[in-house]
């Protein structure tokens, strides 16, 4: 006799899901997320309440119910073991078995503790690496549950049929292989998106999703589908009769395709064939992607079907009825300034002191404010919208605060902030002037390329309280070293804070910190600074955090000298020994189809589509892969909203030609010389490589760039290329302009889109090179996400990232291409280039080129390049100090 | 692979009977349970069964000794009660380690006495006398009197001290609720993999009454899927009920799952002076029964069966082949 392999379930009775089962419907309605009711009974602890909505979910069907406790101001340890405790006492409940479901790996663990029967732990993935996957994985084994994997990896959430089924197979083989997780037990979420978005790539969503499930199904033997079917019609919120048909028509097709089970609302679920049959055809045109025009026909479509148009008007009658502090605070809150100079008036004319409105009334507004994003239920962009109606109401004060000379109004204290010298990026440091300042701290922004003696001179003359420092290159690191040391002279007794994408709380801790007696603490998000702001000046907090701060970083120190020392590294020969040695007998590089240099023009609507937006929402700290992140359940929303507001700056930036966008390059005959350099033909110039040197694994090179170039000992004559491409003319002009309109957040959204618009432009311009100017891969034919995802031939490596971390091979190019008289993109002393949103870098065509970091290198290469590159070993060691062990 | 689990593919093997109804016939005072070791412990000890593993290691030897001469291939180690947990009301958490460890040393001791075939000695693993998905206040059903955590450290103490000790295997018996099974089993589990070593597990739940469900309320087959996720060497039913009345829960049991099954029922039921009359002939007729229907790979005996039930047990089991295993595929 033989037993299939089934999921097998239990409450306080059995669940098996066999070949014949029904879909099983999964309750969502216990999920504080999802339902609004549930959250508040939740939250005022009407636990007997929450039981009933439990209940009634198991009774309407429900075969397995999801609770969910992720919401910033429960404890959802508690509420999740509250919660189930008082399900296992409810037998009409706790018949059905138990789905788990947190992003908190906490609040899952503690619910398995709870449950006697075997639930669903909703989820787990490869997010956060293998290793955590594996240990997870291992535990809900332990603990007797079956797990969904959500297909999410290291590199986001998979957006498309080949990245679904990657990362799905891959979770498979580790969980089955590794892990002897019971095939049957698990179940794959391979993401529901939304369709009908109005955006092209949007389109295959659901059928990518239909995809994914049949080849799933087919080849992973076993397990389950499931997914949140909710999502797929997120962009018809508000209008149900569609809602309720793309959720039944996506279930269709969804099962048809074997998907198992599903977390779903039974009350937004037509019956398939109750759907009326117009919308049903044009519905499935869209899921199903069957016409260019789907999305139109339907949104068309839809507009007849929408039910309530007043309910906006109604709630903006609503809130305009509060009190006039409710009505100040909704304003900063939801970041309106249509009415804020009426209300702001009307408070002034009520307290009679100008003064008294910003201090109590607007700072109330501002508190909540501050709360919302500190419990991280407002999102950065948010804060900037609130701050810009914060300094609208300030400045329509200001005239009567004058007039009654009350003074100022009192700060939390004051911030000194800068980009440092050699460096022109601004976009995180002004994000995190804007936060500060809506939280009552006075700002001094010294703006970008700050000298030293600028930022020590201002400090001591403004008093300020604290120092924040920024930086985006990596010659900036050593910027902020040299000025711990000069401030430590003067003996200076200010704060510093250091934030910047290339900072780390390692490096602030083992390079910047012993140079300062002073606290030196490393902030890198904004929501962070308040609370370290507040900490460093608060007399009852200071002493004691000041003190942790230091002995945290201590530590990190000692932990930090220890670990570098285990790694073992080969001397500069060896490492030229072991270089990756391509097969040049057989190789025969393609003529370029131009030798020289051109510049390029293009017009900015041509770039749009090259545009790589997941790096624009970090830049806002809302984090998540483009274009998933705009339908995630946390920052979906904000995302939506802020992606929204860029497409219309966008537009404007295209129609009204704020930028311009200009660009050279040149292809040049090259060949490697003595291992590491390359000699460019027609030219006295160089290519000076680095090459990793940490001991590598068997068989494995240790690479330098040189390597994917031709040596000139093969005989064959080699090609490369460079390029510098610029959007940021004008960019300054435009921030200006909207900092004196007291609007931050357009301030930092152009230039945001500035940095944008120069990567889309880089990689424009490579496909050109590939397809036309060099013409190497003449028939490439890839789509936006394929660049984004670097799946084209060859390489473009830049100056100052991974594989070439050094700075001084800017200046070469510059010289090939003569970049400044051409385009006028300058180099800073840092060789940070100016304007600041510009890409330069070099073009390799060999196929088998690849991306790579450099890591760290020795004192023999160190010497070496000196040599090669004629400058002093102090110099280099300088200039490379990143990326040298220890 | 493991003997027991060579053996249990060969023949039908017998667990022993009861133990507290064979001590009860020593008829211990409050001295003997304290022994020399434990004469001015401030605290009352009579009743303690366990405790006389280490103040009175004979008696239970000798009980250990009578089983295996009935036939048994299996005895349970005298540690039913020995966790932190179920010490707590003697006072006695302490003791915890040594209690186990000698139980195990005891009974492995007079295992190796007997070189006819192999005898093993499973570690009994009881449920505590507190349960992790009930409130014991009906006016608070969101209270526990013990969460997974203190169950867990305190069952892999115990497992601990019972490998130690040198058990063959180990046995979560008398499950009455199934979290509390789920975190010994857990605690098993991390002390596998600690001491990389595998140690063969069986689980025997409790029906209770006649709803056929635990005391915790799950049915047969929802209380197998619960404890389906770890390596079983088997599953299956003890206490509570006789063997008649526990039959149609076995069989919905065999009906579920490829494990090998186990059956220790009660000698009938207690009568009105808590006593169990049936006698071992009676029993024997029904477990005969369960062997002719190709119910079970292991049987024995629990509250109120003695050695002249076992060895009656025994006699009949010889007689068949174990109970087939359905193969997963």
């Amino acid at each position: 006799m033989k037993q299939e392999k089934y999921l097998k379930l239990s409450g306080l009775e059995p669940l098996i899901v066999t070949p014949e089962s029904n879909f099983i419907n999964v309750g969502e309605r216990t999920n504080v997320t999802g339902s609004r009711k549930f959250l508040r009974l939740i939250k005022e602890e009407k636990y007997e309440e929450a039981l009933d909505i439990a209940r009634n979910q198991v009774e309407g069907g429900a075969q397995i119910i999801d609770v969910n406790m992720d919401e910033g101001m429960l404890d959802g340890v508690y509420a999740m073991t509250k919660f189930l405790n008082l399900i296992a006492t409810e037998p009409d409940i706790a018949r059905v078995p138990v789905m788990v479901d947190s992003s908190k790996w906490e609040i899952i663990e503690a619910g398995l503790k709870v449950i006697q029967g075997k639930g669903v732990v909703n989820s787990i993935s490869l997010k956060e690496g293998k290793e955590t996957f594996v240990h997870h994985a291992k535990l809900i084994k332990r603990y007797g549950a079956a797990v969904i994997v959500m297909a999410f990896d290291e590199d986001g959430q998979a957006d498309s049929y080949e990245r679904r089924i990657e990362i799905c197979k891959r979770s498979y083989d580790i969980l089955v292989n590794e892990v002897n997780f019971p095939a049957q037990d698990i179940i794959f979420d391979p993401n529901i998106f939304p369709v009908a978005t109005g955006m092209d790539e949007h389109k295959l969503n659901a059928l990518d999703f239909f995809r994914s499930t049949k080849w799933i199904r087919e080849n992973l033997p076993y397990v389950g589908v499931s997914g949140g079917v909710s999502n797929v019609s997120f962009s018809f919120r508000g209008n149900d009769k569609v809602r309720e048909a793309m959720h039944s028509a996506f279930l269709y097709h969804a099962i048809k395709n074997g998907m198992t089970m599903g977390i779903v609302n039974p009350e937004m679920l037509e019956i398939y064939d109750e759907i009326d049959k117009t919308l049903l055809e044009h519905v499935e045109d869209v899921l199903l992607n069957r016409r260019e025009d789907a999305t139109e026909r339907l949104l068309d479509l839809a507009e007849s079907f929408k039910g309530d148009y007043k309910v906006n008007e109604k709630a903006i009658a609503e809130w305009r009825n509060g009190s006039i502090q409710e009505r100040l605070t909704h304003s900063l809150v939801k970041g309106i300034d249509e009415f804020i100079e009426i209300d702001v008036e009307e408070a002034r004319l009520n307290s009679g002191k100008a003064i008294d409105v910003i201090e109590i009334n607007l700072m109330a507004g501002m508190n909540v404010v501050g709360d919302l994003f500190g419990s991280g239920k407002m999102f950065l962009p948010q804060v900037v919208k609130s701050a810009r109606v914060m300094k609208k109401a300030v400045s329509y004060l200001l005239p009567y605060i004058e007039a009654q000379k009350e003074g100022k109004s009192s700060s939390a204290g004051k911030i000194l902030m800068a980009t440092v010298k050699g460096d022109v990026h601004d976009i995180g440091k002004n994000i995190v002037a804007v936060v500060l300042g809506c939280n009552n701290f006075e700002i001094i922004d010294l703006g970008v390329m700050v000298p030293p003696e600028k930022i020590i001179e201002t400090a001591v003359r403004e008093q300020v309280d604290i120092i924040g420092l920024s930086g985006l290159i990596t010659p900036s690191l050593d910027e902020m070293v040299y000025l711990a040391k000069e401030m430590d002279k003067l003996n200076i007794k200010i704060p510093i804070m250091i934030g910047g994408a290339t900072t780390s709380r390692a490096h602030t801790a083992v390079k910047i910190a012993p140079e300062y007696k002073e606290t030196v603490v490393h902030v890198n998000d904004a929501s962070r600074a308040v609370t370290v702001a507040s900490n460093l000046l608060q007399v009852e907090t200071k002493e004691g955090y000041v003190k942790a701060i230091r002995e945290e970083y201590d530590k990190l120190r000692d932990g930090y000298l220890n670990r570098s020392k285990d790694k073992n590294y080969l001397s500069i020969e060896q490492a030229r020994k072991n270089k990756l040695q391509l097969d040049w007998n057989n190789f025969t590089s393609v003529k370029p189809n131009f030798i020289g240099t051109k510049t390029i023009e293009v017009e900015l609507n041509q770039l749009i589509e090259f545009i790589d937006w997941t790096p624009f929402f970090q830049s806002w700290e809302l984090h998540g892969k483009y274009p998933a992140i705009l339908s995630d359940q946390v920052v979906g929303e904000q995302a939506t909203d802020l992606f929204s507001d860029a497409q219309e700056m966008l537009k404007k930036i295209v129609s009204e030609k704020w930028l311009t966008a200009k660009g050279i390059l040149g292809i040049f005959p090259a060949n490697t010389i003595n291992d590491d350099d390359i000699e460019i033909g027609g030219t006295s110039s160089k290519f000076l490589t680095l090459r990793q040197q940490s001991q590598k694994t068997a068989g494995a090179p240790n690479i330098a760039l040189a390597d994917f170039i031709a040596p000139k000992e093969s005989g064959k004559q080699d090609y490369i290329g460079c390029f510098c491409v610029t959007t940021g003319f004008g960019i300054d002009e435009k921030a200006i302009e909207f900092e004196k309109k007291l609007d931050d957040y357009s301030s930092i959204l152009v230039k945001a889109l500035g940095d944008r618009l120069a990567e889309a432009f880089a990689e424009y311009l490579h496909l050109k090179v590939r397809r036309e100017i060099w013409g190497y891969d003449s028939n490439e034919n890839l789509s936006n996400k394929d660049l984004i995802d670097e799946e084209y031939k060859g390489i473009r490596p830049a100056p100052g990232y991974p594989a070439c971390p050094d700075h001084l091979e800017k200046p070469t190019i510059w010289k090939l291409l003569n970049v400044e008289n051409e385009i006028g993109v300058k180099l800073t002393e840092s060789m940070a280039m100016w304007p600041a949103s510009s890409v330069s870098g070099y073009y390799f065509g060999n196929t088998d080129s690849k991306y790579f970091g450099l890591g760290k290198i020795k004192e023999d290469q160190v010497i070496d390049y000196a040599k090669r590159r004629g400058i002093s070993t102090e110099i280099a060691t300088k200039w490379l100090n990143p990326n040298i062990a220890d | 692979m493991t003997k027991i689990k060579e053996a249990i593919k060969n023949r039908i093997l017998v667990l022993d009977g009861a133990m507290g109804t064979m001590l009860q016939r020593n008829n211990f005072s409050e001295e003997d349970f304290r022994g020399e070791r434990f004469k001015n412990f401030p605290h009352t000890l009579k009743g303690n069964n366990d405790l006389l593993s280490i103040t009175q290691p004979e008696a239970v030897k000798q009980v250990h000794r009578l089983y295996f001469k009935a036939g048994a291939d299996i005895v349970e180690t005298n540690t039913f009660s020995g966790t932190t947990i179920g010490m707590s009301d003697y006072h006695l958490e302490d003791l915890v380690y040594e209690l186990n460890y000698e139980s195990a040393k005891i009974a492995r001791e007079v295992a190796d006495e007997f070189t006819d075939k192999p005898r093993f000695v499973a570690g009994s693993i009881g449920p505590t006398n507190r349960t992790a998905s009930m409130s014991p206040d009906v006016n608070d059903p969101g209270f526990r009197a013990v969460t997974f955590d203190d169950l867990r450290i305190a069952y892999k103490q115990q497992v601990e001290a019972l490998v130690d000790g040198g058990c063959d295997l180990l046995l979560v018996e008398t499950i009455f609720d199934t979290l509390n099974a789920k975190a010994a089993l857990f605690a098993i589990e991390e002390v596998k993999e600690e001491r990389n070593i595998d140690i063969p597990v069986m689980v025997s739940g409790t029906i209770t009454d006649a709803s056929g469900r635990t005391l915790s309320g799950q049915t047969v087959e929802a209380f197998l899927i619960s404890i389906s996720h770890i390596d079983l060497l088997s599953i299956g039913f003890n206490c509570a009920l006789g063997a008649d009345q526990l039959k149609p829960y076995l069989k919905r049991l065999v009906m579920s799952t490829s494990l090998s099954i186990s059956a220790h029922p009660n000698a009938g039921l207690p009568n009105a002076f808590g006593q169990y009359d049936q006698t071992p002939e009676e029993m024997q007729i029904l477990i005969k029964e369960y062997l002719q229907d190709d119910l079970v790979n292991i049987i024995g005996g629990c509250c109120g069966t003695t050695p002249d039930h076992i060895k009656a047990i025994a006699e009949v089991a010889k007689e068949f082949k174990p109970r087939k295993i359905l193969e997963t595929i």
